[in-house]
């Protein structure tokens, strides 16, 4: 997968949301997301990390998935 | 979908060890950066923890992933409760919260 489109993917979960991704492998299946999102405010770190996750998931479960590991910093975005 | 004897073998696991992490390889000899970290900062802070090394149970690796609703590795649990993956480990550990975590 490419930056761009795990990028596009959380985009798409959290609409406003500000997003960062890096493939740190240059592999195209390790990344790492910094995201600040309005729908992660009165949340905890657990809880955002699992809305990502949820974005995420057809592309992170199972053998054939393409995203091996996913790194996250999570945040709220002030608006 | 996990079988109950793999559920009940992770449940064990969670409610009678303060700290148990799972994670790819163990603290000696670890098989991923992210599970190397995460082991580190234990080590580092001198507590008992306890590892299960999923590598060497497919059931288990998956099963961890539909009981904690969380689908990467390492995991880790305290008291009992899931507190998260790597990332969050370290980011407990750097604001002080992992240590009242622990001592709670």
């Amino acid at each position: 997968m490419t930056e761009l489109e795990v990028k596009q993917l959380i985009e798409a979960a959290l609409p406003g949301a500000r997003v960062e991704v890096h493939d740190t492998t240059g592999t195209g299946d390790h990344f790492a997301a910094r995201i600040a999102a309005p729908q992660f405010a009165g949340k905890t770190m657990l809880q955002q990390h699992q809305m990502v996750y949820q974005a995420l998931q057809k592309y992170i479960h199972g053998s054939q998935a393409p995203i091996h590991a996913l790194s996250l910093h999570t945040s709220v975005l002030e608006t | 979908m996990a079988d109950k004897a793999t559920l009940e073998l992770i449940e064990n696991h969670v409610k009678n060890h303060k700290i148990f992490v799972y994670m790819k390889g163990t603290p000696e000899a670890p098989m991923c950066g992210f599970s190397a970290a995460c082991v580190s900062v234990f080590q580092r802070m001198g507590v008992p923890f306890k590892t299960f090394n999923v590598l060497e149970n497919e059931a288990v690796r998956q099963g961890i992933k539909e009981y904690a609703n969380w689908p990467t590795i390492p995991q880790v649990y305290i008291n009992g409760q899931f507190v998260g993956g790597n990332d969050i480990i370290q980011e407990l550990y750097r604001t002080g919260e992992l240590q009242k975590l622990i001592n709670a």
